[in-house]
């Protein structure tokens, strides 16, 4: 593999436009340097942006760096350009799967069998997604192309429901900068630390005790309609607010350095995720 | 608040100006009450200022306890538009109710502007 590096980091360095970039990668990633591999496909996603095998190989790298955010937006960037791309589809089942989605995650793989109805890995996933046994992303959930995506941490068995501590799993910053409140101001999950890495969630969410309603109630008076969000911008950080259902609360926190616009992404993925975990535990 | 009064029909002006911005107000912080206003006909001030301020205090004071600091703009998103806030450090809040499809970073640009006149 070291001699294939080497050549391939040659080719590269002769033709800045070969396509030799996927494969360089790949091997890069294969083999944990995923620094290197991430300034490689980053170059390469630059000189090529259209094409679905650069962000396909973007992504598994991002995903191995439990940058799970960034690596769906990869995946699905890869899906716009190419609908069928088998590698795309068996990401985004991985990051479904992930987040406890099993339907979704079925529903990937199926459109992944149908356009590669050859691939036993594929067949194997979906076999195992249905039945919820264990050990279907070692099988090839996770998988991209005909090599195995690496899970970065363990995966709840299919059939298995949400646990109540996997409300934002998968997703970044679950543990720091997500919160999801009832209309009390009582945590239901997530948490939140502050720059010094306190935890501060009791604090926080008990100042965000009551947003919810008076929100609601500023924009009746208005003649809106209902909320849809909060965003705030703070000397430090950014914060967002949206209500997942009619009575609870959701915050994400990020420094300054994750413009709002990107901030109301990650919130709408969290709140998609929150408001499940509530349907499910309602 | 530091400014004269003249001051803050310019500063509203600023605001409303923009398009698909219904009405901008001045509201003291601490106590919800209308300072200045220019408003559609329909927008009942005195009630929206009022929420606006509390809102703004909650906000603040979880940011605060967040540790992303003080609160140096904020947008409430509704299904048919928006109120777009930006506190002021001698305590005001100078407030704009939009559109849905303003642009919301105009209108931004134009309530700092106002803030820095308001003082």
């Amino acid at each position: 593999m070291a001699d294939e590096i080497k050549t391939l980091s040659s080719q590269l360095a002769q033709d800045p436009d070969s396509l030799v970039f996927l494969r360089l990668g790949e091997l890069l990633r294969q083999k944990g340097n995923l620094d290197t591999a991430h300034r490689v496909a980053l170059t390469g996603l630059e000189r090529h942006p259209h094409l679905p095998d650069a962000h396909d190989l973007y992504a598994r790298i991002l995903a191995d760096k439990h940058d799970y955010e960034r690596a769906f937006d990869e995946w699905d960037m890869a899906l716009r350009i190419a609908p069928d791309h088998v590698g795309a589809l068996k990401g985004l089942a991985f990051l479904y799967f992930k987040v406890g989605d099993v339907q979704q995650a079925a529903a990937h793989l199926e459109a992944a069998q149908r356009a590669a109805p050859d691939d036993p890995g594929v067949a194997q996933a979906l076999a195992m997604a249905r039945g919820g046994g264990p050990g279907a992303t070692e099988a090839g959930v996770g998988a991209s192309g005909t090599e195995a995506l690496t899970a970065p941490e363990p995966i709840a068995p299919a059939a298995q429901p949400l646990e109540e501590a996997r409300v934002f799993a998968g997703l970044e910053g679950a543990q720091e900068g997500l919160l999801l409140l009832d209309a009390s101001g009582r945590v239901l999950g997530g948490a939140l630390k502050d720059p010094s890495g306190r935890n501060v969630t009791e604090a926080v969410a008990a100042y965000l005790a009551g947003v919810s309603q008076e929100a609601a109630r500023t924009v009746k008076l208005l003649s809106l309609g209902k909320w849809t969000g909060l965003a705030a911008e703070g000397d430090l950080g950014h914060v967002h607010l949206a209500p997942p259902t009619g009575d609870a609360l959701l915050l994400v926190v990020r420094d300054r350095a994750v413009p709002m616009g990107r901030l109301a992404i990650i919130a709408q993925r969290a709140a998609l995720a929150a408001r499940r975990w509530l349907e499910a535990h309602a | 608040m530091t400014a004269p009064a003249a001051a803050y029909g310019k500063a509203l002006d600023l605001i409303t100006r923009v398009r698909g911005v219904r009405g901008a107000m001045l509201v003291s912080a601490e106590d919800g009450i209308v300072v200045a206003e220019q408003l559609m006909e329909g927008i009942k001030g005195p009630a929206v200022s009022a929420l606006a301020a509390s809102l703004a205090t909650r906000l603040r004071r979880a940011m605060e306890a967040a540790g992303v600091g003080a609160s140096l703009f904020w947008h409430l998103q509704a299904e048919h538009g928006a109120l777009l806030v930006v506190p002021t450090p001698a305590g005001t809040l100078v407030v704009a109710v939009a559109e849905p499809d303003v642009n919301v970073g105009l209108v931004r640009l134009e309530l700092l502007r106002a803030a820095e006149v308001v003082g």
